[in-house]
């Protein structure tokens, strides 16, 4: 695939590196002369010396057949902007915006950006992983759709505990896709019993998130 | 009208004080306390430390009752942010960024967010000055001028 990355940064040098080490074409555009002069050092002539922000630019980075474009500067508002271009003005089918300040996934989805990554939300969601009794985790949201994955532990004293699926009360539009039980997967149906210590993986709307921990955790 | 201004340089300041002194609610914005001194000394409308592209601080700007939105920083991407947020989220009726470069004004005018381009604006009246063509910016220029003269103290 041949990907158009904007912005030469930490993220931006090793996603190129880790794209080219997977076989894929690349060009990233990067603004800064010395920062392109480096990265053209270490993995080749991939580098356009210029802003991403400007179409002409993107176009001679070859936007147009490019298959995504990923904005992984470290300015949440130049991200917006090389995304909505490469959008309108090159056609390009798909396009991931790097987000700063976790508050702009909100922001850019609702500007039509709807692939956002946010290394705030990333770490957190590490660290919550590693929390004692799991609790409530979404796992990812789901490329094209306004769904996401949720695992949830079913804890001791919440309302699930001892719940048939079916009895949880979750929002219409999700689906409890399994049951981890003792290290092992139970197919889900609604009259599935849960117990303590299960691990629920559901799939529900992206609004209803709150609704689906409410159900699971009680809280 | 409530207005509100995203950066207080000297365009932001300008804009904001004819704007007050016309009778207008006007709040500003700034990242940077010791841009306010821009300000002309008898404004009376409302500071806001804070990014223009930040939704609480538009909502503590009262973006939420604005009737018009201007984003004048020097930074074209903020300013068309902070203008997209305005009219997409918070359903400003007028808003307008200054975008420095020409091609992303034409492109962001064509998906409905009013752009200005100092960069277009000055450069084809001052073409138009030194080819003798001085009705381009006439009333313009009439009209600059006198508001610079009253800032200056010189009528009043």
């Amino acid at each position: 695939m041949y990907f158009v990355i904007a912005g030469g940064g930490e993220v931006g040098f090793h996603l190129a590196k880790a794209l080219l080490e997977a076989n894929h074409e690349i060009m990233l555009i990067e603004s800064d002369r010395r920062r392109s002069q480096f990265i053209q050092e270490q993995l080749g002539s991939v580098v356009i010396n210029a802003p991403a922000d400007e179409g002409r630019f993107q176009i001679e980075a070859g936007c147009e057949r490019a298959d995504a474009v990923l904005a992984v500067t470290g300015e949440d508002p130049a991200n917006l902007i090389i995304c909505q271009l490469a959008k309108w003005k090159c056609r390009v089918p798909r396009v991931i915006a790097r987000v700063n300040d976790p508050k702009n996934e909100i922001v850019f989805k609702a500007l039509g950006i709807d692939e956002t990554i946010s290394s705030t939300r990333v770490i957190m969601s590490v660290i919550e992983q590693e929390l004692p009794s799991g609790g409530f985790l979404p796992l990812m949201p789901l490329t094209g759709s306004h769904l996401e994955l949720i695992e949830a532990e079913i804890a001791a004293g919440t309302p699930s505990a001892g719940k048939t699926v079916g009895n949880l009360g979750l929002p219409t539009g999700s689906v409890v896709g399994g049951v981890v039980r003792k290290g092992g997967v139970l197919h889900a149906d609604d009259d599935t019993r849960l117990e303590v210590g299960d691990r629920v993986v559901v799939l529900a709307p992206t609004k209803d998130e709150n609704a689906v921990r409410k159900a699971l955790t009680g809280s | 009208m409530n207005i509100v201004i995203v950066g207080c340089g000297r365009v932001g300041a300008f804009l904001a004080g004819q704007l007050d002194k016309a009778g207008h609610h006007v709040t500003i914005i700034d990242l940077d306390r010791a841009s306010f001194v821009h300000l002309p000394q008898d404004f009376n409308g409302t500071t806001l430390l804070g990014s223009g592209t930040d939704l609480d601080i538009l909502r503590q700007a009262g973006i939420e009752k604005a009737d018009a939105l201007f984003t004048l920083t020097q930074g074209d991407n903020r300013n068309l942010m902070s203008a997209q947020i305005a009219k997409q989220i918070f359903g400003v009726k007028q808003v307008i960024a200054k975008v420095n470069d020409p091609i992303r004004a034409n492109t962001y005018r064509a998906h409905g967010i009013g752009t200005f381009s100092r960069t277009s604006i000055l450069g084809t009246l001052l073409e138009a000055m030194l080819m003798g063509d001085p009705e381009v910016g006439k009333v313009l220029l009439e009209k600059s001028k006198k508001a610079e003269a009253e800032l200056a103290g010189d009528l009043v």
